[in-house]
């Protein structure tokens, strides 16, 4: 109890500097550099948490095209990884701040451009990540169940556009294109027990759907070898450790693998080493569900009219040294593999979203000098460096940012020099719109109604996915 | 009046809701006999001597005193944002790191054979004088062909 009288204590002194702290600048005629953050994902979350401790004086505006914020954090994060989740406590610290406006329900490019935002703010940061999915762009892809993995993962998480998609369960083999950490992710969703599931936040119709699933056995294939899957060592092992599921590897496609294990760095070590294991050990009792991780295989064409009958794939050949840089080449090989639903899971990409952006379409990234893009704009997260890496990588990418933006105001005496108008600028021309702000206290209402949806269930919440009834939710 | 009044009442209620993680950081310690010292090393070289005590876990204690360190998972094992290095010869004193700490570890950048997780570091008695470092994060975040100015 002694803590909780201390910590309190200690929250509402820092409150009452915070008042004064605001006052004394505008007594002193110091300008307060204001700020916007287009996106409310890690990337801008963590960028606006660094501004936040080291601006003593600051405003800050987080945008956000959804009602809802935390991005990645809830619609990309596994449902049964409520863990990594946790994070959005440090994060509803930042949008409780009382330096921070949060506003969501505002689309930068269709509701406000980033012309509209420069006039407003000091600063711009862009953080709305990365969109698209990329596509493999071979014939056949538009089949009924040849689908996304960004649309699986927006089904079993509530994406509001992504909720209704048709996916169809009914047979028996599952194809996922892509070895990284989502490709993972959807193959354990499609094969783990159910019951494990339940009470999750997964949405309520996906879990349905899974309950009637007959699939049977997911294929995870890659154009390169077991030396060169993007999955990491934990998603690897929760495979590996699911109930009612054999993982079943083709063991030619480690040769050669047990000699060099010694030479590779710890990581790559430990999971060469642990794929070896799993292989080495028979398992006595026969499994329900199969998990077929499958190298070397590029998919040419999906079969099939009306519905999905299977993919054609080339066999791969590797050529170079060593294993970082080696490339698959396509043989002569050919093999036909029936499956009933394939999932393409080959990365993401970013897309300019105000015609004002230099982008580079290849990449699927803006355009920028180490997330600079001109005075006062700024990427940061998956839309300045690609869609990569882990929580970690974008914190560090974001405070990085944060960090030489702070550099330049410093340095930069005409970044904050006038005042500028900021959130009433915004406000008007957003009330000109008709657009409807979320605001952080509405969000609450929101998580509150989606906590208390939950428990009917058994959850530890129910998404909503309609987004005109988040907005009523946040209106009422 | 009335809305700053709200503010502190939401406020204050939401951190009351999640006081439990860290809660015992912040009580400081009875005795003499409880007392850990630990030296934390920012990343700037910096040297900061924190008073710990006896069971506090690394990365709350580091909270208290507003080190720089993340923490996004809150101890749960599912993020790296705690990565330290143990600089002092408590490598070995230290509980070996489970398997998922391991399999964290391996997703770090920069991993070095002394790397561990600050939350699962617990200060006790044989942790006297801990010296932690947190890893500089200069990881080149941008593409292919694109060199990243020094600063």
């Amino acid at each position: 109890m002694l803590g909780v009288h201390t910590l309190s204590k200690y929250f509402k002194m820092k409150k009452c500097l915070h008042f004064i702290g605001r006052t004394l600048s505008s007594q002193f005629n110091n300008i307060v550099p204001k700020i916007s953050v287009v996106g409310s994902g890690p990337a801008g979350f963590y960028a606006a948490q660094y501004l936040l401790k080291k601006l003593q004086y600051c405003e800050i505006d987080i945008f956000e095209q959804l009602p809802v914020p935390f991005g990645l954090v809830r619609f990309g994060v596994a449902p049964d990884h409520p863990e990594v989740k946790n994070v959005e406590n440090s994060f509803s610290k930042v949008g409780e701040h009382p330096n921070v406006r949060f506003l969501g329900n505002v689309n930068l490019g269709n509701d406000i451009t980033v012309e509209e935002l420069r006039k407003a703010y000091h600063i711009v940061i862009l953080a709305y990540g990365s969109g698209k999915h990329r596509c493999l762009n071979i014939q056949g892809e538009n089949i009924k169940n040849v689908i996304s993995a960004q649309k699986i993962v927006g089904w079993y998480n509530g994406v509001p556009w992504d909720s209704n998609i048709p996916i169809d369960l009914s047979g028996e083999v599952g194809v996922i294109f892509g070895q990284g950490n989502v490709a993972l992710d959807v193959a354990r969703i499609l094969l783990k027990p159910v019951d494990e599931l339940k009470k999750t936040d997964i949405t309520q119709h996906a879990l349905e759907a899974l309950s009637n699933s007959n699939i049977k056995t997911v294929y995870l294939i890659g154009r390169r070898g077991p030396l060169q899957a993007a999955f990491t060592i934990k998603e690897l092992r929760e495979m590996l450790n699911l109930k009612n599921c054999q993982t079943e590897w083709i063991s030619e496609d480690f040769e050669g693998v047990a000699d060099l294990v010694t030479t590779f760095p710890r990581p790559k070590k430990r999971i060469c080493e642990l794929m070896l294991k799993s292989i080495s050990e028979k398992e006595e009792m026969l499994k329900e569900r199969k998990f077929k991780p499958l190298f070397f295989r590029t998919p040419l064409k999906f079969i099939g009219d009306n519905s999905l009958k299977g993919v054609e794939l080339g066999v791969n050949e590797m050529q170079g040294e060593h294993y970082e840089n080696q490339k698959a080449v396509l043989s002569d090989l050919r093999e036909k593999l029936d499956c009933d639903l394939a999932v393409v899971s080959i990365g993401y990409k970013s897309t300019p979203v105000d015609p004002c952006l230099d982008f580079d379409a290849k990449a699927g990234i803006i355009k920028s000098d180490c997330g600079k893009l001109s005075k006062g704009l700024y990427a940061t997260g998956w839309l300045a460096t690609g869609a990569t890496g882990v929580i970690l990588t974008t914190m560090n990418n974001s405070f990085r940012l944060a960090d030489s933006i702070l550099k330049d105001i410093a340095q930069d005496s005409t970044l904050v020099q006038e005042n500028r108008p900021g959130y009433d600028y915004v406000k008007t021309i957003l009330d000109k719109k008709n657009i409807q702000i979320v605001t952080w206290t509405d969000w609450l209402k929101i998580n509150d109604f989606e906590i208390q949806q939950g428990l009917k269930f058994g959850k530890s919440r129910e998404k909503i996915v309609n987004i005109q009834d988040m907005l009523k939710i946040a209106s009422s | 009046m009335i809305k700053v009044f709200c503010n502190n009442v939401l406020k204050f209620s939401f951190y009351s809701r999640r006081i439990f993680h860290g809660e015992y950081e912040w009580q400081d310690p009875k005795s003499e006999d409880e007392i850990v010292n630990v030296v934390f090393i920012e990343k700037d070289g910096k040297k900061v001597n924190i008073r710990g005590k006896v069971g506090d876990n690394l990365l709350y204690l580091a909270h208290r005193y507003e080190i720089p360190m993340e923490g996004a998972c809150e101890a749960s094992l599912a993020c790296t944002t705690c990565h330290v290095y143990v600089k002092s010869n408590h490598c070995d004193t230290l509980p070996p790191a489970e398997e998922k700490e391991e399999d964290l570890l391996d997703m770090a950048p920069f991993l070095k054979e002394n790397s561990r997780l600050g939350c699962q570091i617990i200060l006790s008695k044989e942790l006297e004088g801990l010296e932690v470092e947190l890893p500089k994060a200069t990881r080149n975040f941008y593409v292919d062909g694109h060199t990243p100015k020094p600063h």
